[in-house]
């Protein structure tokens, strides 16, 4: 009997010693010394329970004296369960960083309340370009930093670094892609007309939603090497301005954007005259006498489908040079299904601008279809996916001359990890205007993290 | 020699307690709360998205009323076994999980991009019977709630590689949500047959 008071009482405390040192972090004993305290801890436990129910079995003679002894053991065992459940609830919360009350904010292992809510991540590529171009290039290093300030107001930021040298005469740019502050109106101030919505405002620096790579662009979200043409010229990817607007779920299934933004500042002169991609200011300086209205609908019901179209209204895309308004139109569907990938888009501008329509830039229109098929070779190996694109853009469609271009590409992507990826393509191209097109195998290494 | 007696041994380990009786106190409040009340283990600084509460969701997998809560001990083997499924061990010491029959439950949580997302599952004769997003905290990513995703899970076996022998599609613009309900229905099927094999 007393042997098994002396054991109990050693219990309590080991119990009582751990809830002590729980409080002095730089005491604190490894994980592995508490799980072993917490392990002998149970076995004891589980010794004196068997032992108290031997005692107690019928037929057995107790005296009184051990029946006072039977009792005070119950209780030690009911005592040595709650130390050790009370130990472990400590030490979870000590593990966990749970802050919200001052006990758990003071045992909290996590660091300081910035660093816990500040996530960084990033993507990168490496490019080969052969054919005529003929170049190797770490044509993107971006990094995102977000932080959360409360349960409804975050901070998104993307920088980038492009072709790896940045400066006068250097090939490269360094470039804020994105920066705005988004607040959940939903969760902060309860904003909701049904069941089923929910709504974002936004206001700051951010991408433009159109197309399927304007958004989401990581490596390895996509087949080829460089960004196709379509989007790249017609919409024109990466695609960013400021201003402010919302985003949210209107139902199950249907969300929507509106934002009100920056514009587009084509030349009016020259070879990109009324060219769009060349109208981008990125923010920087830019001239903010007209803006812009993008609205998008996209529809996801259906998990592995994404269907959506933007609309947009430029009021004067010259900033004041010319006179001349502009409207985009796209519509995209993005299915993958059981490893089968189908990815359509289409993508128009109607310029409203004499000027542009004698250069035939009145009219810039494109589209693509790219088929692929995505499978698993091994859960330690990756997966491999393989696919074929056609796109054909046309920016100088206003013509009726013979200025299409197209490309062909086939190729595959490999990804050991899901957030890693090799790309393989080859590019066969055919320009307007009879121009030699630049045929060429691309080679990339991506990642995202 | 002073004689200790009985008392004396009593009274010797109850001084540590009323010492420290305030931590104690606290701790116990803590333990007790843990074991009366399932919803507050998931009380959040980040005020989210609540579905359908947890202890909801186990009384519904049990028909209505839900048995006492077991304890599974996260072990330093099983915890290299989840970590293979859901590439972390979890952080935690126990898992607590309901048990009536053949039939387990299981409420798991897991980052998606920068949130955890809670998930309720249930689990019979090592298939995924029910699968629930209880607690959902991203700003986007919210379409795994749905059932034409959640549906996809009905049904679902581990295969001889710890993998879903279903496919499950994405939904795009929630690829981290998806692929953390995917890790955590496999996590879920896996305890289940580790549970019962114990027999607890």
């Amino acid at each position: 009997m007393k042997h098994l008071i002396k054991s109990s009482v050693s219990a309590m405390a080991m119990a009582a010693a751990l809830a002590t040192t729980a409080g002095a972090q730089d005491d604190m004993p490894s994980k592995e010394e508490m799980w072993k305290m917490l392990m002998a801890q149970q076995e004891q436990i589980a010794e004196l329970k068997a032992k108290v129910e031997a005692l107690s079995m019928e037929g057995v003679q107790v005296s009184a004296v051990d029946r006072k002894e039977i009792e005070e053991l119950r209780n030690q065992v009911a005592n040595n369960t709650e130390a050790v459940e009370a130990t472990t609830g400590l030490v979870e919360t000590a593990l966990s960083g749970d802050s919200s009350t001052p006990d758990n904010a003071l045992r909290n292992f996590r660091g300081a309340d910035w660093a816990r809510n500040t996530t960084i991540g990033g993507y990168g590529e490496l490019h080969y370009n052969g054919g005529d171009k003929d170049e190797i290039d770490f044509h993107r290093f971006v990094l995102y930093a977000n932080h959360r300030f409360n349960d409804w107001i975050q901070l998104q930021s993307e920088f980038e670094l492009e072709h790896s040298l940045a400066g006068d005469g250097k090939p490269g740019e360094v470039e804020l892609e994105q920066a705005f502050i988004d607040m959940d109106l939903t969760t902060g101030l309860g904003l909701k007309f049904g069941e089923y919505d929910r709504h974002n405002f936004r206001a700051g620096l951010f991408l433009i939603p159109v197309g399927m790579l304007n958004e989401v662009h990581e490596p390895n979200t996509f087949y080829g090497v460089e960004r196709n043409n379509v989007e790249a010229r017609i919409i024109p990817t990466t695609w960013w301005e400021a201003g402010l607007g919302f985003n949210g779920q209107l139902t199950q299934g249907l969300s929507y954007d509106i934002y009100y933004t920056s514009g587009l500042a084509v030349p009016t002169e020259g070879g990109s005259a009324y060219a769009i991609r060349s109208g981008r200011k990125k923010v920087a300086e830019a001239p903010a006498e007209n803006a812009a209205i993008t609205a998008r609908l996209k529809w996801t019901a259906i998990p592995g489908v994404e269907l959506a179209a933007t609309f947009q209204h430029q009021t004067d895309i010259t900033q004041g040079v010319a006179d001349a308004d502009a409207n985009l139109f796209e519509a995209h569907a993005n299915i993958q299904k059981s490893g089968f990938g189908l990815r359509a888009l289409y993508a128009r501008w109607d310029i409203d601008s004499v000027a542009a329509e004698a250069i035939g830039r009145d009219e810039q229109v494109g589209w693509y279809v790219e088929p692929s098929y995505r499978f698993s070779i091994s859960p330690e190996f990756g997966d491999f996916g393989i696919f074929a694109r056609h796109e054909q853009w046309d920016t100088e469609a206003g013509l009726n001359l013979d200025s299409n271009n197209k490309t062909t590409t086939f190729g595959f992507n490999y990804w050991p990890h899901n957030n890693v990826v090799f790309k393989f393509d080859y590019q066969s191209q055919k320009l307007g205007f009879g121009a030699d097109g630049d045929d060429r195998i691309n080679l990339g290494v991506g990642y995202q993290f | 020699m002073v004689h200790v007696t009985k008392q004396d041994k009593l009274l010797s380990w109850r001084r540590p307690f009323s010492v420290k009786g305030r931590l104690s106190l606290f701790a116990s409040l803590l333990a007790a709360s843990l074991v009366a009340s399932p919803a507050a283990v998931w009380a959040e600084t980040v005020k989210a998205e609540t579905y359908q509460a947890p202890a909801a969701f186990i009384a519904n997998a049990f028909g209505g009323s839900a048995p006492r809560p077991k304890t599974l001990w996260l072990k330093p083997d099983l915890q290299e076994q989840i970590a293979s499924i859901m590439d972390h061990p979890l952080n935690a010491l126990r898992l607590r999980y309901w048990r009536e029959g053949g039939r387990t439950a299981w409420i798991l949580e897991k980052i998606g991009k920068e949130q955890p997302i809670t998930a309720g599952f249930v689990v019979e004769d090592d298939k995924l019977i029910e699968t629930n997003v209880l607690v959902y905290r991203e700003s986007r990513g919210w379409e795994v709630k749905y059932p034409a995703f959640r549906n996809q899970f009905a049904g679902a076996m581990l295969d001889d590689n710890r993998q879903l022998d279903t496919n499950i599609d994405g939904i795009s613009g929630a690829t981290l949500s998806v692929n953390a309900m995917r890790k955590m229905a496999r996590l879920a099927l896996f305890l289940h047959a580790h549970v019962l094999a114990k027999g607890a």
